[in-house]
């Protein structure tokens, strides 16, 4: 099997070949440096993604507080942490780096903060 | 009146960019003065990551990018003032600005850094048939309204235009449960980076139609649907290809302007493809002592060239007030050619002594085509790409002993050799 894939490591966006059978890879090119290997493999064998979303927070200058994914999750659980990340409500004060989830959906991912609000 | 060396107009990346270098470069006393009510601009509400991938090697959201540097500015000696909408520049750089907390301010500035930033297209720029019913807004305040309000403006969603922003609020409505039923490209190609295209559409199955505007909007009260078709090569509408389409929000992500009101008030002239100001290597305007950077200058693909754009301005500033420029000044124009939109700076002190990066936009997209620098009929270099785009902002390098050899009369240009 053959598929084109065009890398999301960094905005240059390579056009990438992999040629494959079932999860074995048998070759990649179109890739400009080795991170494009790795993002090919990684999407024929196991496909990740970074999701980030937001959460309630009680007492902030704001509604909601930014938050994302510690490391990338598999692309098929991205609704099921969505899920996860609707129930968490927090209070102020939070701040970057704040754990909202630990490992979440036993991905072995945290839901971390990702901006700072010290409350009204 | 206030006296500061430097006043920074705008507390985004580019403006605390530019004072922290200026710091750094030994200006003393220095001030931004920002309209809002925090430092951080856009990127407070630019949630997703990917940002500082080129700059700090991780990827990080757009607060926790901004956090970064809101902390520097804290630890400086670089004073802020929030709350603080400058109103006008005159001849003599003084800055008059109206201050919830002070009133209306004179500050008399020895340099000034334009880092306003950018606004989005809106929809009257559009003409658009039909109704003026709710649900119709830019993207960037539809993202405003679901990361920083927390609510969702729609459930059945339409995207016109396919900037980076649409690309982005497509992903995140869909994640928040909404239904984004389409993503309409008045060009034959997207104006988006590739990687959001693949990341925030294909991986969620929402097709992207090129060739096709919105023709016409539904609703009386509320958006209840829109009309698109597909468009010619003229751009005109094709009759007999209308598809109706049921939707209750049309996000618009169809190009951002530098918002330029306060350059144009001061007299400085601007670029008619960028919307910005013309500017030399430093990143100075025509006026001595003026600089501008980030999105207000040129829009930006990436927050992490805005920083490196910004802290050239920083420099130049902090030079021009020190009194280290460089002693001589003989401009030329750099020519963008054939394929290229436009490039920054559009003119380069020959006498500066230092390579000089040049910043540019190709007009349409060109597959395994060469970006040739010529420099009096010499070719400087022609680097092969394997695809050059609108959306993506390419830079090539105008070395030091070419720029030592050029005088009064020469002329540089970079174009684009079609395979």
């Amino acid at each position: 099997m053959k598929k084109d894939m065009i890398c999301v490591t960094c905005p240059r966006g390579c056009n990438i070949t992999v040629e494959y059978e079932g999860t074995n890879v048998i070759s990649v090119t179109g890739n400009t440096c080795p991170r494009g290997e790795k993002y090919a493999r990684t999407e024929i064998v196991n496909p990740e993604r970074n999701i980030h979303s937001t959460v309630k927070l009680i007492g902030g200058k704001n509604p909601v507080v930014p938050c994302k994914t510690s490391s990338p999750i598999p692309k098929g659980k991205i609704f099921d942490v969505m899920k996860e990340i609707d129930k968490v409500t927090v209070k102020a004060p939070v701040k970057i780096g704040d754990v909202f989830i630990k490992d979440v959906c036993g991905t072995g991912v945290d839901i971390v903060c990702t901006n700072n609000d010290s409350g009204k | 009146m206030i006296n500061y060396d430097l006043v920074v107009i705008g507390g985004g990346p580019a403006g605390m960019a530019a004072a922290l270098k200026a710091e750094e470069c030994g200006v003393k006393k220095i001030v931004i003065l920002e309209r809002a009510e925090s430092l951080g601009g856009i990127l407070e509400q630019c949630i997703h990551t990917g940002f500082g991938l080129d700059y700090f090697g991780e990827e990080l959201s757009g607060p926790e990018y901004a956090d970064r540097f809101i902390q520097l500015v804290k630890k400086s000696t670089v004073d802020v003032k929030l709350n603080t909408m400058v109103l006008s520049i005159d001849d003599n750089k003084v800055v008059t600005a109206a201050s919830s907390d002070e009133g209306l301010l004179k500050i008399q500035a020895k340099a000034i850094v334009l880092a306003m930033g950018c606004r989005e297209r809106p929809r009257g720029a559009l003409q658009m048939a039909g109704t003026r019913p709710s649900g119709i807004m830019t993207a960037g305040t539809a993202q405003r309204y679901v990361n920083i309000e927390g609510y969702m403006p729609g459930k059945k969603v339409v995207i016109l235009g396919s900037g980076d922003i649409g690309l982005i609020m497509a992903r995140r409505m869909t994640l928040e449960g909404a239904e984004v039923k389409v993503v309409c490209e008045i060009m034959p190609f997207s104006g988006g980076l590739t990687r959001n295209i693949v990341q925030c559409l294909n991986d969620y199955n929402i097709p992207l139609k090129l060739s096709t505007t919105v023709v016409a909007t539904h609703g009386k009260e509320r958006l209840e649907g829109v009309t698109i078709a597909k468009v010619d090569d003229k751009m005109q509408p094709i009759p007999g290809t209308e598809e109706y389409i049921d939707c209750d929000l049309l996000l618009l992500s169809v190009g951002l302007i530098p918002e330029n009101e306060l350059t144009k008030q001061a007299n400085i002239p601007l670029d008619r493809v960028t919307k910005g100001a013309v500017v030399n290597e430093m990143r100075e305007t025509e006026k001595d002592g003026i600089f501008a950077c980030g999105n207000v200058l040129q829009v930006h693909d990436l927050v992490d060239f805005v920083t490196r754009e910004a802290q050239l301005a920083g420099e130049g500033a902090a030079k021009y007030i020190l009194g280290e420029g460089p002693k001589e000044k003989v401009y030329i124009n750099t020519t963008p050619g054939h394929g290229v939109r436009y490039i920054v700076p559009q003119r380069i002190n020959i006498k500066s002594g230092e390579d000089i990066k040049l910043y540019l936009r190709v007009g349409a997209i060109y597959k395994n085509a060469r970006l040739v620098v010529e420099a009096d009929g010499k070719i400087v270099s022609n680097k092969k790409h394997i695809k050059l785009a609108p959306g993506e902002m390419e830079d090539v390098l105008l070395p030091k002993d070419v720029i030592d050899g050029l005088n009064q009369d020469s002329k540089v240009s970079v174009y684009v050799e079609e395979a």
